[in-house]
């Protein structure tokens, strides 16, 4: 399922190089042996209605991660702009024995993405999780409250901004004393 | 002249049908050779507890076997694992249903201190929500170092010093009323 | 606090809420549909519980603190008399913030980290995290080390499906099983402590290998055993397989299909009760779980009895896994030999100034791993166990997510709860045999 093309009839700067490799319709990259499927959140639940089409009948998993302080290479090919949170969803198809991993970009100013409870009833507690812990909120969900914290929590304790609640503790990560001497 | 009884002689007359002892003797060792724990295992530490009730380290012979699922009916609460925040009230409503004298024993590092988990979701230490007794650290606490604070416990009862404390004065926790909730509470502080 | 003040245990929208104030996915969802239903079929659902009025039901609250609750899960059951109608259960309450620890610690610190999740079952959270972090580092553990997690996996296996053994027959009412599963689990806890130190939450499974190499003499050790526990669990065939009380309080309780369990993403026994043969041992296999034979087994009607012998026989699998692992374990090193990543032998460091310092490194500031991400799974005892790791270069994770398998096999309790009785509640939680550290973590 691999598509290549490099469109030769309009020589334009950006077709003079080759589209990233495409696989149900969207920029795949291959992470040592694992299909990483890269989307936006506008076509997200298409995607996810054509991996059960094509098989994979059971979500794994689904989780996020925010890229706040994240300094490396995000390994996101050419046409995904990275946005700060993503969503990571995985997929098992059984009758083909492979795992397939969507990777959902989720900006900031809308932390809203459509939920898959539909297709995947089993995402159900996953993406109150993901609620919980980042603040993602997952439209035509059945009851998205929060799962792992108490009710009257404020906060998402997963964000990178977010107060860790971390008591100092006495002899831990101390100064060592040339730099307190030096900063005298 | 007949035998020494108590009709004639009075106390000094009784010679071989009664025991004597302090009041206080018997009831601390009531209290000590037959303390019933209550579920709260809540971790890892649940399994080590567990595992001191099965037949390898046998707790039975303290007469300590028998968890009493309601509080009601329990002495001794093990809190065997970490406290996070969701559960800290729970801990104290079942502290709080158990009847006096009640005893706690801390058992691991995460109910002691919060253990290496120093973050927002657990309770630093139980004894931030009740009084603890008795310490027990390890993570998890090998059934062995459980069964030698429960010994530990049931020498302070023998000794009196439980109530010596509870007489100075409560057992020197402070819980502050906290009425405003988006003001984080200071653990720690007394 | 001398009054109970229970609005500070009140999880408010958490909790099952009142039959005319929830939703009506919501309350599908309590009575336990799973798939997607027709208009005619969910009309019908709803009106199950319409039938029963309002003042016939009522809805209780079991736990979180509870005997048979297999450790801190809350349920909120609606039942009418004994029948549940609708059940919600509520996690959380062992919340211990383990996927921040996860970003805090090094990744050699991280398998003190994640073997806290499923603690019946320590090696297999070792090992997930240590084969995701060996895909970022592209390195792979040399042949004897990969058999060594094999076997400490096994016999974790064995282990936690005994403590199944033990709190199944205990919730059922079968006391002296408890004694007898934690007389065995002695057992493999005293093989455990000789090989690792500890008893349990082991952190001997790390990223390059494990921790130290088997003691002489364990081939000894682990036959024995085997040995022992063998003509045990005939036993426990006399005393509960054929026992009719068993038998009746198991069978056709807490039933389960097979297409349920896959839109729930539900794996390990519960699938595999449903007739349904999935092991990611033998069907993705990772380790060297391709050179050993073994059996998968599989129940035919999705119900707790099928699951209690379903792991009943894993034990004797995996006892036919550890008996050809003890045969065929290649020589060779516990580790591999990359100075980035394994610290030195001890004795080294008095010798070599480089070995020192490479100690000092690893230890203090951690080996760094390439940036990306991966995923790696492994079988545990509940289902499939996940690790996800996002790596930015440096020596600590930038996220560290663990797939719990009882987090997501738990959402299948209202199906199997629905139209039960209270007392089958019980059997059937029973039956998932969750561990709430990996529900919460």
């Amino acid at each position: 399922m691999a598509d290549e093309t490099v469109d030769a009839a309009q020589p334009t700067a950006e077709a003079r190089e080759p589209q990233p490799e495409q696989q149900f319709g969207v920029p795949v990259t291959r992470v040592g042996g694992q299909a990483v499927l890269h989307v936006a959140a506008a076509d997200y639940l298409d995607l996810v209605r054509r991996l059960y089409e094509d098989g994979h009948h059971m979500c794994v998993d689904l989780t996020a991660v925010d890229y706040l302080t994240y300094e490396a290479d995000r390994g996101l090919p050419a046409g995904v702009p990275p946005e700060r949170f993503e969503v990571v969803v995985g997929f098992l198809s059984h009758t083909s024995r492979s795992r397939v991993r969507v990777r959902v970009q989720v900006p900031e100013s809308d932390t809203t993405l459509p939920s898959i409870t539909d297709t995947y009833p089993g995402a159900d507690a996953m993406e109150r999780e993901v609620f919980d812990m980042f603040g993602i909120t997952f439209t035509g969900h059945p009851d998205l409250t929060r799962i792992l914290m108490p009710e009257d929590w404020v906060g998402n304790p997963l964000r990178k901004d977010y107060n860790s609640g971390r008591i100092p503790v006495q002899f831990k990560n101390p100064v060592s004393v040339p730099d307190a001497v030096a900063g005298q | 002249m007949s035998e020494p009884n108590f009709r004639d002689d009075g106390l000094a007359g009784l010679q071989h049908n009664f025991i004597t002892g302090r009041l206080e003797d018997l009831v601390k060792w009531a209290r000590r050779r037959s303390m019933f724990p209550a579920t709260f295992g809540l971790a890892c530490c649940a399994i080590e507890m567990m595992a001191m009730g099965g037949p390898h380290y046998d707790v039975a012979r303290y007469g300590m076997e028998v968890f009493r699922a309601s509080p009601r009916q329990a002495d001794l609460m093990i809190v065997a694992g970490r406290v996070s925040q969701k559960m800290a009230p729970v801990l104290r409503q079942i502290h709080d249903q158990m009847m006096d004298p009640k005893w706690v024993i801390s058992m691991g590092v995460c109910a002691s201190t919060g253990g290496m988990f120093n973050n927002y979701a657990l309770v630093q230490g139980v004894d931030q929500v009740v009084p603890v007794d008795v310490y027990a650290p390890g993570c998890p606490p090998a059934p062995e170092t459980l069964m030698h604070s429960i010994l530990t416990l049931h020498e302070k009862v023998r000794t009196g010093e439980l109530t010596r404390r509870d007489a100075q004065g409560g057992a020197g926790i402070h819980i502050e009323e906290q009425n405003q909730p988006d003001v984080a509470v200071t653990l720690g502080s007394r | 606090m001398t009054t109970t003040d229970t609005h500070l245990t009140d999880e408010g929208a958490q909790e099952m809420t009142a039959r005319d104030v929830a939703s009506a996915a919501e309350k599908l969802r309590e009575q336990g549909a799973v798939l997607r239903l027709s208009e005619a079929e969910a009309e019908a659902v709803a009106a199950e519980l319409e039938a029963a009025p309002e003042d016939e039901t009522m809805i209780i609250n079991m736990g979180p603190q509870h005997p048979s609750t297999h450790g801190v899960l809350r349920l909120m059951l609606e039942l009418q008399g004994e029948t549940v109608l609708r059940c919600k259960p509520i996690i959380g309450y062992l919340h211990t913030g383990m996927e921040w620890t996860g970003e805090e610690l090094t990744y050699l610190q991280g398998p003190t980290n994640v073997t806290r999740m499923d603690y019946a079952a320590p090696m297999f959270n070792e090992l997930v995290f240590s084969l995701c972090v060996e895909q970022l580092l592209e390195i792979e553990a040399p042949e004897r080390a990969t058999w060594i997690r094999m076997l400490m996996c096994e016999l974790n296996r064995m282990a936690s499906h005994l403590l199944f053994l033990a709190t199944n027959g205990m919730d059922i009412g079968a006391v002296s099983m408890m004694l007898y599963g934690w007389r065995e689990r002695e057992e493999v806890l005293r093989f455990f402590q000789e090989v690792t130190g500890l008893r349990m939450n082991h952190n001997y499974i790390r990223p390059g290998g494990v921790a130290a190499d088997l003691p002489p003499g364990w081939r000894d050790g682990v036959l024995r055993l085997i040995e022992l526990i063998d003509p045990r669990l005939d036993e426990y065939d006399v005393l509960m397989t054929n026992q009719p009380i068993w038998r009746e309080r198991l069978q056709g309780v807490g039933v389960i299909a097979a297409e349920e369990c896959m839109a729930l993403g539900v794996t390990g026994p519960i699938l595999r009760s449903t007739g349904y043969a999935w092991d990611l041992r033998r069907d993705m296999p990772y380790l060297a779980y391709d050179q050993v034979d073994f059996d998968v087994i599989v129940g035919s009607f999705g119900d707790c009895f099928d699951r209690y012998a379903i792991r009943l026989n894993e034990i004797r699998e995996s006892m036919r896994i550890v008996r050809q692992i003890v045969d065929l374990m290649p020589r060779g090193d516990y580790r591999i030999q990359d100075k980035k990543v394994t610290p030195p032998p001890r004795e080294r460091i008095d010798e070599s100034m480089e070995a020192l310092i490479h100690h000092f490194k690893l230890f203090t500031e951690g080996f760094k791993v390439p940036e990306g991400e991966s995923y790696a799974a492994v079988e545990s005892p509940r289902g499939e166990l996940g690790c996800y790791i996002v790596s930015d270069g440096s020596a600590n994770p930038y996220r560290m997510h663990i797939r719990g398998p009882s987090f997501v096999n738990l959402q299948s309790l209202p199906h199997m709860m629905h139209g039960g009785l209270v007392a089958d509640a019980v059997a059937v939680i029973s039956s998932v045999d969750p561990i709430m550290g990996e529900v919460d973590r």
